[in-house]
């Protein structure tokens, strides 16, 4: 029988998109089964356990990052469907969505205001550069529309991604403990809040631990924010001259 | 045979939405628009077909798994988080709490002016 050696199949595995698919799900598999013995806390959201172990993975085999986005791009594709997918619990509520539509849009605008004047404000003040500045504006959008407007202002695209998912999980950490501090117990509230100011996770979340309704209207938040972010943002900028 | 079904739509709407917003050259992602075109189609439509609603209900249960591919991408920047990383944190951390409180308590508030209070199920 004739070996081949080890260290060479480990190259050409290591450049296949089937290792990076498997060490995805492998570790959001065991990322998931951490946070249940964690007592599922949104602290440690299984997103963000799943990204060090990734990232931990990657640096210690010293897999490139586009060597390993090769393969997990079939899971990143998955987005786009998974966002046309949310008309679906919005169509199942559209009854009550209709009835709120007066709230559901003030809450919107300010909390977009609120959002990027907050971010802007307090990263000014300490003193952040203005690339950085740029970069963190569109935080509270969904990681596609963001990278768009962060690549408009002149913020730098793929870092917004990142700081949108580190957002994501922040928002999904502080928002059970604000609502409980704030006595607000309406899932309509609730998961339109968690998805105005945690995007994706926080729709993510909602259907996970509130419920459909809330998850509803945490994608409608979602796209709203989105929408509405995109053309909001370059006029706050503007305003207030950064 | 109804997960392709489900696929055709979602993707079909997608597909449209990209085209719109590339056609006309609109500052919002091509999936966005796609979940405006599918929601306009169920209202003409009446109801969520049965391929659509498994598919759907399939790719929103695993919603953050999603995501994870995008954010290993946050190494590829270490060396610019770290040269702003407190202005990040506390940026991050303060403004998503102050959004949070102030757009929870604005719905509220509006919810109780429209008198749209109902239980919560």
């Amino acid at each position: 029988m004739n070996f081949v050696a080890l260290d060479q199949v480990w190259v050409y595995l290591s450049g296949n998109p089937l290792l990076s698919l498997l060490v995805t799900l492998a570790a959001f598999y065991l990322a998931t089964r951490i946070n249940i013995l964690l007592g599922r806390t949104p602290l440690l959201h299984p997103v963000v356990i799943s990204i060090v172990l990734l990232i931990s993975f990657l640096l210690l085999s010293g897999i490139e990052y586009s060597t390993y986005f090769e393969g997990a791009q079939f899971i990143h594709f998955l987005l786009g469907p998974a966002t046309v997918a949310l008309a679906i619990p919005l169509y199942d509520h559209r009854e009550r969505v209709r009835r709120l539509i007066w709230p559901v849009m003030v809450a919107c605008v300010t909390g977009i205001v609120t959002a990027v004047g907050s971010t802007l404000g307090i990263a000014m003040l300490m003193g952040a550069s203005r690339e950085t500045l740029l970069t963190l504006a569109p935080k509270s959008v969904t990681s596609p529309i963001a990278m768009g407007i962060a690549e408009q202002l002149g913020g730098i695209p793929s870092l917004a991604a990142g700081l949108v998912l580190l957002t994501g999980s922040i928002g999904c950490a502080l928002g059970p403990w604000i609502f409980r501090l704030m006595r607000i117990n309406d899932p309509t509230v609730q998961g339109f809040t968690m998805g105005l100011a945690a995007h994706g996770f926080g729709t993510a979340q909602s259907f996970s631990s509130i419920g459909a309704l809330a998850g509803a209207f945490a994608g409608l938040a979602m796209g709203l924010t989105g929408l509405l972010t995109a053309f909001l943002l370059p006029l706050i900028v503007a305003l207030l001259g950064v | 045979m109804s997960l392709i079904v489900g696929f055709i739509i979602l993707l079909g709407c997608q597909f449209l939405g990209e085209l719109i917003v590339r056609g006309f050259s609109i500052p919002v992602p091509g999936p966005v628009m796609g979940m405006v075109i599918l929601l306009i189609a169920l209202l003409i439509n009446g109801r969520v077909p049965d391929g659509l609603r498994k598919t759907g209900q399939g790719l929103l249960n695993y919603l953050t798994l999603l995501f994870v591919p995008a954010g290993v991408g946050m190494m590829v920047h270490f060396k610019l988080i770290q040269d702003d990383f407190w202005t990040i944190i506390v940026t991050l951390f303060v403004s998503t709490a102050v959004t949070l409180a102030v757009t929870a308590k604005v719905m509220m508030w509006m919810n109780q002016r429209v008198g749209g209070t109902e239980k919560a199920k």
